[in-house]
């Protein structure tokens, strides 16, 4: 037996004995999603069980050393491991901004030191983390950034205004680009600040998004002591550390839908055919079925351009700033995808709150309010079009 | 399949693109436009093209061919296309040759195929009877007297139908004019008594004919498959032939996109590169989306006909219809972002626009192959 196949039986039995049935198959949809932190709380014994002992296994973060808390897998290991954990039908143990968009930058750019405080309490779980980019004033021209740090002593006083910050209200930790020389080009000053929210003068106020509540959150920082230990590269090199962090982001962003169960164009034809009814077994609606063709091919076509990507990365021939186009793509595709599905819905679509709508219907008409903003976060389909323009096509400025 | 070219795939590519710079010219459509009479096509280079062993590259060896498959034939088309080429790959290797390998009997099959393979025989497919698409209305009738088919009909479209030494035609020998049953297949030489062509050059300098049957009598010999079951074949062959069209045109897309790109990077208005404005930039970055989305349907499905998938129908129609539209926006772009010249008859960019029109059209716009897809998956 090669050592891959040894490796994947032993994964295989590992799995088989340590993870509770009632984290696995069917089972796996119990509702409490795990992002970990001081918060975190269990309703579910087995969920918390599960989670520990992937901890203790290094299998959060299964490439991770394990001096920072991972398992040392090879990448081939690991996608034997994610493979038989998807086969077994496990639930996912961890969600973590940490783990997908924080530690990558840190393996990059943080010291030895640095990283052995802040990695391993990632890997477990125990820290949630979130993002300090993006502010009232800085959206797109992310870099004309005014959060101010100021150094004084060993530490740096932060003053400033942070939007968009996702859980704000419920993560331990910020990652953070802050201002540190003022008098330099805008892309020059910026520094990569890692600050705890518990810290006197951190507060968190929840924003109101069309769709009602929402996960984000404006972040205010008054007079904020930041020790200087916790500057992750060098002071006013911080742009190079965020760009690469927004490139995890974006890819993260793109990969949300790849193991998707449920294929979109698929449910819509489904829910189609049950609202406006077919005839001969085709849907009676002409113009429907041309619409939701089209999307039909159009995702037939993203997932081609994924499979193609991938191909082409495992032989070495990995694609660059052409991730770009999967943001831009995906996150159009799922809003038209949802628009033409809550046109079907018809009166249901329009109900915001009162007593004659199916629950789920609301519930989907405010994820549909809510898509409004994947064309704007994580870099608008307009800077993504600007990125495609100057470093793929090579346009000048 | 892997959908990245192999290291011998590599070298395919990069002959046929040597080969294309070397002696194609996209210019040569000015001339191939007003030739009323003669080939519709540069014979020297079909001599070329069938030394190099294009041709053969989707037949078995056994029949002389090189018994490779469709993602080496794509990359020849693909390579072509970049060129706007006119050789009858489409028609008698692809459409002609093809139904005969798919539905040919031993005999038809050795008879035919080793010179299609080696360029001496031109085949081609003639299946439409309307003006639009619309495969399984076929009033062409095949009547068996004293066991002989009796052909009367006209058949409209039939590409390189003039240059061409036999037409697999399809007639319908059963059933009513719109019925996918009662369809049959023929190899009917040209030079048939009661068989008349009429040429028409398209827009895009491509020849394509009409075919006008009154009594032609074949022999048994000459059918291809069984009598009333040719829809499997067809479906087959205008699938086939959908996706190798797909391939031609993304090459076109793909030059169109490469010539007016560079346009972007050397005009000038207002003092700056017109590629500096942010109208163009958004627009030119979409259509590359556009192009690359169709390069991977056009991959995928090429790999299809070789691993002789299930899917192929509706696989063929989820690409032809992403390549009809990508084409059909990379030709209008061209020629607007070129702006005025972008009009001209001296600049090359029309005939990707004019050949993209063609193309959109043959073997099924977008329209229909949505429909027909929608159809299959039953919605």
């Amino acid at each position: 037996m090669s050592d891959l196949a040894k490796f994947r039986a032993e994964a295989r039995a590992w799995i088989e004995e340590n993870c509770p049935t009632s984290c696995r198959g069917e089972n796996s949809f119990l509702p409490d999603m795990v992002w970990g932190g001081r918060r975190q709380t269990f309703e579910h014994d087995d969920v918390k069980l599960w989670l520990d002992r992937l901890i203790e296994k290094g299998w959060t973060v299964p490439t991770w050393p394990q001096e920072y808390g991972g398992a040392g897998l090879t990448d081939a290991e690991r996608d034997i491991v994610l493979q038989e954990m998807s086969a077994a039908g496990t639930r996912s143990p961890l969600f973590s901004f940490g783990i997908a968009m924080l530690a990558p930058a840190l393996m990059e750019f943080a010291s030895e030191e640095q990283k052995l405080k802040f990695l391993p309490p990632i890997a477990r779980g125990e820290i949630r983390w979130c993002q300090g980019y993006s502010e009232p004033g800085a959206g797109s021209d992310l870099a004309s950034l005014q959060t101010r740090a100021v150094k004084e002593g060993d530490e740096y006083i932060v003053n400033g205004q942070k939007i968009w910050t996702s859980d704000a209200n419920l993560s331990d930790w910020i990652f953070c680009l802050v201002r540190t020389e003022p008098q330099a080009s805008k892309h020059e000053g910026i520094s990569f600040l890692l600050i705890d929210m518990e810290t006197p003068g951190v507060s968190t106020s929840p924003i109101e998004l069309i769709s009602g509540a929402s996960p984000f959150c404006q972040t205010f920082f008054e007079d904020v002591r930041v020790p200087t230990s916790h500057l992750i590269g060098e002071e006013n090199k911080g742009w190079t550390v965020a760009k690469r962090l927004l490139q995890h982001e974006r890819g993260m962003l793109s990969a949300y839908t790849r193991g998707a169960r449920i294929n979109p164009t698929e449910q819509i034809t489904k829910f189609a055919r049950r609202e406006l009814g077919d005839a001969d077994g085709r849907l009676t609606d002409q113009a429907v079925r041309d619409e939701l063709t089209q999307l039909a091919f159009d995702r037939l076509c993203y997932e081609a351009t994924l499979q193609r990507t991938m191909d082409a990365a495992e032989a070495g021939k990995g694609m660059g700033p052409e991730s770009s186009m999967f943001k831009l793509y995906l996150s159009e595709l799922g809003q038209r995808e949802a628009d033409l599905r809550q046109r079907i819905a018809g009166r249901h679509a329009l109900v915001w709150q009162g007593e004659d709508c199916p629950p789920q219907e609301k519930e989907l008409t405010r994820g549909w309010l809510y898509n409004q903003a994947s064309t704007i976060l994580g870099g608008t389909s307009e800077i993504q079009l600007n990125i495609i323009a100057k470093r793929v096509l090579g346009l000048p400025d | 399949m892997q959908m990245i070219l192999t290291e011998e795939q590599e070298l395919l590519r990069d002959s046929v693109a040597s080969f294309a710079q070397d002696k194609c010219d996209v210019g040569q459509l000015r001339a191939l436009r007003n030739q009323m009479t003669g080939p519709g096509f540069d014979e020297a280079l079909w001599k070329d093209a069938a030394e190099l062993g294009w041709l053969g590259i989707p037949f078995s060896e056994d029949y002389g061919g090189l018994g490779l498959g469709y993602a080496e034939l794509g990359i020849v088309l693909e390579e072509l296309g970049k060129k706007l080429v006119n050789l009858p790959i489409l028609s008698s290797i692809v459409m002609g040759g093809g139904a005969i390998a798919r539905g040919g009997t031993e005999a038809l099959k050795t008879a035919l195929l080793p010179g299609i393979c080696d360029g001496s025989v031109l085949s081609t497919l003639a299946y439409q009877e309307t003006n639009r698409h619309n495969p399984y209305f076929v009033e062409t009738s095949a009547e068996m007297i004293d066991d002989t088919w009796v052909l009367s009909g006209r058949k409209v479209l039939v590409l390189d139908g003039t240059d061409a030494d036999h037409i697999v035609l399809l007639a319908r020998s059963s059933n009513g004019a719109t019925d996918r049953d009662g369809l049959s297949l023929f190899v009917v030489p040209c030079d048939a008594n009661g068989l008349v062509r009429k040429r028409n050059i398209l827009l895009d300098s491509r020849v394509a004919a009409t075919i006008e049957l009154d009594n032609v009598k074949v022999g048994a010999t000459t059918l291809l498959g069984r009598a009333d079951e040719a829809a499997d074949i067809v479906d087959l062959v205008l699938a086939q032939s959908a996706i190798a069209l797909s391939a031609e045109m993304l090459g076109g897309i793909q030059q169109a996109f490469d010539t007016t790109l560079e346009y972007l990077k050397l005009r000038e208005q207002f003092g700056a590169k017109i590629g500096s404005f942010q109208a163009l930039k958004h627009r030119a970055a979409r259509w590359f989306c556009e192009l690359e989305l169709t390069r991977s349907i056009v991959m995928k499905a090429l790999r299809a006909i070789d691993e002789g998938s299930d899917d192929l129908v509706q696989l063929a129609s989820v690409c032809k219809a992403r390549a009809s539209s990508a084409f059909h926006q990379s030709g209008k772009e061209g020629i607007q972002m070129h702006g005025g010249i972008g009009v001209t008859d001296e600049m090359d960019i029309g005939f990707f626009f004019k050949r993209a029109r063609v193309t959109e059209m043959l073997l099924g716009d977008a329209g229909f192959h949505r429909n027909a897809y929608a159809a299959l998956s039953a919605y």
